[in-house]
């Protein structure tokens, strides 16, 4: 049995390592200043997807991210792993969608595959936190799913059994295929990167990329049909104009505020013997602690 | 019409606190709104459904029973949603942000097209221009949460899409008995009529849940840690220090991120919230969605190298210091002056 896999990853601004310079003076988010990563909890699912191709003889893994062009990487850093190919979904039309729109898009991204077994995601992205994207997929396509995998279990008679690890306990659970699957980062890591992948898919671009960068490769093209990385544009997908971007995103930000505390009055202490001892003299008299 | 729907979940036959504080903070929406408040029980066996929440001041609850319906499974709970909204066309509709809301929130939302905000801190009602398109909107429901590493905090709307659906953390509103003699209606809904049979395509082979292990939300002292501790060992100084007082250890994000300590000890946003006499924060430097789980703490204690440190701006006392050298010393007094 093999298995038509898909992988759906995103690029992130890596939010765990803001520095000083993440915000402009106006409030707004300087993403210039943030260093783009693949999403953690997309590579866990990736690894997944890949344990079930090692599994499954003639399984294949194909990556479908959305996002701008620089986000071909997270197609080539899964190529690096193991992907077999992989979707850019990427126009100006796409741009201000929010879980809504964003998940119609990839919606229908993933019909104009030819077949589909599995589809994984991580089940959050790090720049937004909502776990929304994955289930809002699952609804748009009329799969089932299954949140919060820790372990793909077993796949048999068109059947997967899924370990899922849920905030107070763990659920095994059975689903029927076609399904979709959104993976914790409690799950495996993802491998790393396989020396002979890097250097076959070193040079893969999407047309976009090659247009900018007319390098000495340009003739491995043509001959080394693995290296062309599909972009989609909203034209080579069936959309709605009107789900997609802003216009598609019924949820919209009101106001954006930078965060002020109310500061209090606060005590000043340098941390010396004294201090300390009338620091806890002070908190047992007003039986804070006691 | 147009009420609010606070969906119920049940475990065991009990409805969780997360359902309960949202009632109280929808039975408040609802009042501001003048519209009714209305709760949705979906399992089996729910008849002890209604002695647990009508005090909440609900005026309606709605009871999918069905054996099929415990445990949740996505599909078929969706189904009873997205049909009942069709129906009854909510204005709101809540959920905990669990793992069983964080399943169920965005497929309802999906199959409606209708905004759903999650994680919300705080939930409010008000207006809203929009100036670009000449439009006016009265009595919406203001989605309010951190974004963005929490660097800011978002105010979302769903200016024209019902129901305005959001999702709220355990432990963020607070749980309120509005009349302990609140009498609402009850509604059995013929499951039949909102679920098929083809929803049930995946199924429950096995289930082990337990209680959670960590007492922090009801603890009164708690000793957190941060990224700043360094590893996870410096976390048994933090350990000793909340059994000495009494306490309880809880950590900020990142430190759970980085492996110090296990994740039902995260407090924040997108952990635990926590409202203790004493707060102790210890190598925390104070992002947001750390500062919006404990800044109702009545005492809060900030020890940190750094004297720039968010967190020191809503502390009351500002320790200035290795952490690894104040908390022996708090140990050491605390044991002189206790006796």
């Amino acid at each position: 049995m093999s298995l038509k896999i898909v992988v759906l990853a995103k690029q992130v601004p890596d939010t765990r390592n803001v520095g000083k310079d993440a915000m402009k003076a106006d409030g707004t988010v300087n993403r210039a200043a943030l260093p783009a990563i693949y999403n953690p909890e997309d590579l866990n699912a990736l690894e997944q997807a890949l344990r079930l191709k090692d599994r499954f003889e003639g399984s294949t893994v194909t990556i479908v991210t959305m996002g701008p062009g620089r986000a071909a990487e997270i197609i080539r850093e899964s190529l690096y792993r193991g992907a077999d190919n992989g979707y850019l979904l990427t126009d100006r039309a796409f741009a201000g969608s929010d879980t809504l729109a964003t998940s119609y898009a990839l919606s229908c991204a993933i019909k104009n595959l030819p077949e589909v077994d599995v589809i994984v995601c991580g089940r959050q992205a790090i720049d937004g936190d909502t776990a929304q994207v994955g289930p809002q997929v699952a609804e748009k396509l009329g799969l089932p799913q299954i949140t919060y995998a820790e372990e793909i279990l077993d796949v048999k008679d068109g059947k997967i059994t899924v370990k899922r690890r849920l905030e107070r306990g763990v659920e095994v659970v059975e689903g029927k295929l076609p399904i979709l699957i959104t993976v914790n980062g409690s799950a495996p890591d993802c491998r790393p990167r396989h020396a002979k992948l890097v250097m076959k898919y070193h040079h893969a671009k999407t047309v976009t990329e090659r247009q900018e960068q007319n390098d000495d490769y340009m003739f491995m093209f043509d001959k080394r049909p693995y290296l062309n990385i599909t972009e989609w544009s909203v034209n080579d997908i069936q959309t709605d104009i009107n789900w997609l971007g802003l216009k598609g995103s019924p949820t919209k930000v009101k106001a954006i505020e930078n965060v002020v505390f109310q500061a209090k009055e606060s005590k000043r202490l340098a941390g010396k013997d004294s201090e300390i001892d009338e620091l806890m003299k002070e908190l047992i008299a007003n039986h804070t602690i006691g | 019409m147009n009420n609010i729907i606070v969906y119920l979940e049940i475990e065991e036959g009990v409805v969780a606190d997360v359902s309960l504080e949202l009632l109280t903070k929808a039975r408040s929406l609802a009042t501001k709104l003048k519209c009714k408040l209305e709760a949705l029980a979906i399992g089996s066996q729910l008849d002890g459904i209604g002695a647990q929440v009508f005090q909440y001041g609900v005026d309606k609850l709605y009871l999918a029973d069905d054996v099929r319906l415990y445990p949740y499974t996505s599909m078929p709970h969706t189904s009873v949603l997205v049909n009942l909204f069709k129906e009854e066309k909510p204005q709101i509709a809540l959920m905990g942000a669990t793992s069983i809301g964080r399943d169920l929130g965005p497929r309802v939302s999906s199959a409606l097209f209708s905004g759903l905000t999650a994680d919300c801190t705080a939930l409010e009602i008000g207006d809203h221009e929009d100036k670009k398109e000449g439009k006016s909107y009265t009595d919406l429901l203001y989605q309010i949460r951190p974004a963005f590493g929490g660097n800011i905090v978002a105010t979302i709307i769903n200016p024209e899409c019902r129901p305005q659906m959001a999702t709220v953390r355990e432990g963020v509103m607070k749980k309120e008995i509005f009349d302990a003699n609140y009498k609402g209606e009850v509604v059995n809904l013929e499951v039949a009529k909102y679920v098929s049979d083809s929803d049930f395509v995946v199924s429950v082979i096995e289930r082990h849940m337990e209680k959670s292990k960590s007492n922090l939300k009801s603890s009164p002292i708690i000793v957190a840690g941060g990224y700043g501790m360094g590893s996870k060992e410096n976390f048994k100084l933090l350990e000793e220090l909340a059994s000495v007082l009494g306490g309880e250890v809880g950590a900020s994000r990142a430190a759970v991120d980085a492996g110090f300590a296990e994740h039902d000890m995260q407090i924040g946003q997108t952990g635990v919230t926590v409202r203790p006499k004493l707060y102790i924060a210890c190598g925390i430097s104070g992002q947001i969605q750390h500062i919006a789980g404990m800044q109702e703490s009545s005492i809060i204690i900030a020890i940190n190298n750094d004297e720039n440190a968010p967190i020191n701006a809503i502390s009351d006392y500002v320790i200035t210091a290795n952490v690894e050298d104040v908390v022996p010393k708090m140990i050491k007094y605390y044991k002189q002056n206790s006796k």
